[in-house]
């Protein structure tokens, strides 16, 4: 009885190593010690494991289907003047690796890890140290990018790369990076359909998340903060922005978000904390904002003339030192049912919303956006005196930015 | 003179006025902490209160005060006392405690919270500085007009020149030039007036000059730099000292 049951067993353990991939592993006295014999070794569909140790081999190419796996401790290190890993085929998959010491380069793209003319790949996991662009996708269809940390000390805007950079891709997923010290954290490029979530960039010399001529993508719940100069989305359609915080993006040409040339896209549910611009909307047409809050920035929504169509409902306002500017009085814009903090009205009828109108314009902010030295009198006796005269009376502030219905409590917790 | 200025002290100090105002700015400070602003809000509040209340108080108490003063003054000037001294102890004796009334007017309230900035140190500076300033134009105000109306209402119209209209002057000029770089004819017309100044400097402290933009840069490392600073004690003390001496040399030669 015992002996059939061990035979059964033994039987499908057999069977098993039999079907699984083959694995190949590298390290010391291991089967292999360098990780390019292996990757020559291994079949399509192998698995390639690469135990402790630092290796030093030049640019590593993947040209066929593997996966390439460290444990803790596997460190490909570049030295500095080369690429590590070159992968240009499809199913690859590279795990649990770390990847270090890329140097600037300013003649060429030089990635740790580049992907190009390929489907499917996933890279998951993996650090990158002192990378001058870390992860490279080029023409590249349903990549997932999740869970790596990118962290990079280069001195400045011009010597630092990319984070993880897309350029002409679909359908790629980017999720549970985080990512610092980089040029752009984020940076897609001619890219479709791609989904970045739950990503935190922070610390970079430019963008914490920089789009262009991007359609059809979505961003959710990430966190950008601290970024020299915010998030940039511009040249594109139909990008949907939705429960992501932006915060502490602080500096004289610093945005918590830029949009700029972006038609069709949803903004709900974003947080703007304590950044010089919240929101700056330049050449927009039909943006979407819902949900949003705007909290302790300098100027909380800067809407130039040449955006049309924009809808703000159900936004708040508290503690931002101008709430809206625009530089021109025909600018128009659809504003409802937002919470502002500086509201003085009453709501007789108790349906929870202001019965007069709230203008978020103050003629000192408009005057400011037109002439920036003039923001020296911030704070001055006299001009706190001259908005409380427009408020009562509005004579040069746009007209079409009124609030018909100011709710009266917090709408965004 | 040390008498006059205690004699002084121990009077403006047992003023209602005096206490009244210390009392105001303490529990003003204290009420901001109370409805749950942090150290930074509470700040920004105070320095709106600084720069207006602080002049006006300093100007309309001070000639208020100074005018009451007179029939002591006629007293003292019949005692073996040189006239300059019994000034500065006029003068001292009107500054120091309401200065006293204001420092610890705003400072209690952080010190029981062991709370301190560099904005503070600029709100309690600058609002010191206006006081000494407001007490001196006073001071000339009282001595220059017997008319106790005449020298209150130069007195209301000072405060009105320096707090408010002076802003809706700089707003006319920087509308009407706006083609032109303003940067630097700002900061000189800024640094003129004692309470643009202050306020300015205030601005500076309170992490807004990322917010200024390219002026703010400008502003911000100019007030760095020696001449900043050396041009901002210069105009400060040229608006304390100016009408002390002008009051004293009326002072010495008055009839009374």
């Amino acid at each position: 009885m015992t002996r059939v049951a061990c035979l059964w067993i033994a039987g499908i353990l057999l069977a098993g190593v039999a079907t699984a991939q083959p694995r190949l592993v590298v390290g010391k006295g291991e089967a292999f010690h360098r990780i390019h014999d292996a990757l020559v070794a291994a079949p399509a569909g192998g698995t390639v494991v690469v135990r402790a140790g630092t290796y030093r081999e030049g640019t590593l190419h993947i040209t066929k289907p593997v996966t390439l796996v460290g444990e803790e401790g596997a460190v490909l290190d570049g030295g500095g003047d080369h690429e590590l890993l070159d992968i240009r085929a499809d199913d690859v998959t590279v795990r649990g690796l770390t990847l270090r010491n890329v140097r600037t380069s300013y003649s060429q793209d030089r990635a740790a890890l580049r992907v190009t003319d390929a489907r499917r790949c996933v890279i998951e996991r993996n650090r990158f140290d002192q990378t001058f662009f870390a992860i490279y996708l080029a023409r590249v269809d349903e990549c997932a990018v999740e869970g790596n940390r990118l962290h990079s000390t280069f001195e400045r805007e011009t010597a630092s790369g990319n984070g993880i950079h897309l350029w002409n891709t679909r359908r790629v997923r980017v999720r549970n990076n985080d990512i610092e010290g980089h040029r752009d954290g984020i940076y897609l490029e001619f890219t479709r359909l791609a989904e970045v979530e739950d990503n935190v960039s922070h610390n970079n010399f430019r963008y914490g998340l920089h789009f262009m001529f991007s359609d059809s993508c979505a961003y959710r719940r990430n966190t950008f903060r601290a970024n020299d100069a915010g998030v940039a989305v511009m040249y594109s359609n139909r990008v949907e922005m939705v429960q992501n915080r932006f915060e502490d993006n602080w500096g004289a040409a610093a945005y918590g978000l830029l949009l700029k040339e972006l038609r069709d896209s949803r903004l709900h549910g974003n947080r703007f904390v304590h950044n010089t611009t919240g929101l700056y909307v330049e050449g927009s047409a039909r943006l979407d904002a819902q949900d949003n809050l705007f909290e302790n920035n300098g100027w909380a929504l800067r809407l130039l003339a040449n955006t049309e169509n924009a809808t703000f409902r159900r936004n708040d306002f508290r503690a931002n030192t101008f709430d809206v500017t625009t530089d021109t009085r025909r600018a128009s814009a659809t504003f409802e049912g937002n919470h502002w903090d500086r509201y003085r009205g009453f709501d007789l009828n108790r349906d929870g919303f202001g019965d007069a109108p709230f203008r978020p314009v103050r003629l000192f902010a408009f005057l400011v956006e037109r002439n920036e030295p003039l923001l020296l009198l911030q704070r001055s006796f006299f001009v706190d005196l001259l908005d409380a005269a427009e408020r009562l009376l509005p004579a040069l502030t746009p007209d079409a930015f009124v609030d018909a219905s100011p709710a009266l409590r917090p709408v965004v917790l | 003179m040390l008498h006059v200025f205690r004699y002084h002290v121990r009077d403006v100090l047992r003023s209602r006025w005096t206490l009244g105002y210390g009392g105001l700015l303490l529990a003003l400070t204290e009420a901001l902490f109370r409805m749950g602003s942090g150290a930074e809000q509470v700040l920004l509040s105070l320095s709106n209160v600084a720069l207006v209340l602080v002049p006006l108080v300093s100007l309309v108490f001070g000639t208020v005060y100074l005018y009451s003063a007179r029939e002591f003054v006629e007293l003292m000037l019949s005692q073996p006392l040189p006239r300059r001294a019994l000034f500065a102890g006029l003068y001292a004796g009107l500054a120091v405690p309401l200065a006293a009334a204001f420092a610890l007017g705003v400072l209690l309230p952080f010190a029981v919270r062991a709370e301190t900035s560099k904005a503070l140190f600029v709100l309690v500076g600058s609002g010191l500085a206006l006081t000494l300033i407001g007490c001196a134009i006073a001071a000339y105000l009282t001595v220059r007009f017997d008319d106790r109306l005449r020298g209150l209402g130069a007195a209301l119209s000072v405060w009105l020149v320096a707090a408010v209209l002076y802003d809706g002057l700089l707003l006319l000029l920087g509308t009407a030039f706006s083609n032109y770089p303003l940067e630097a004819p700002l900061l000189a017309l800024t640094v003129l007036n004692p309470v643009d100044l202050a306020r300015t400097l205030l601005i500076l402290n309170f992490d807004a000059a990322a917010l200024l933009g390219y002026t703010g840069i400008v502003f911000e490392r100019f007030f760095k730099t020696g001449l900043g600073v050396s041009l901002s004690l210069l105009s400060l003390g040229f608006w304390t000292v100016l009408p002390l001496w002008r009051a004293a040399r009326r002072f010495e030669t008055k009839d009374f």
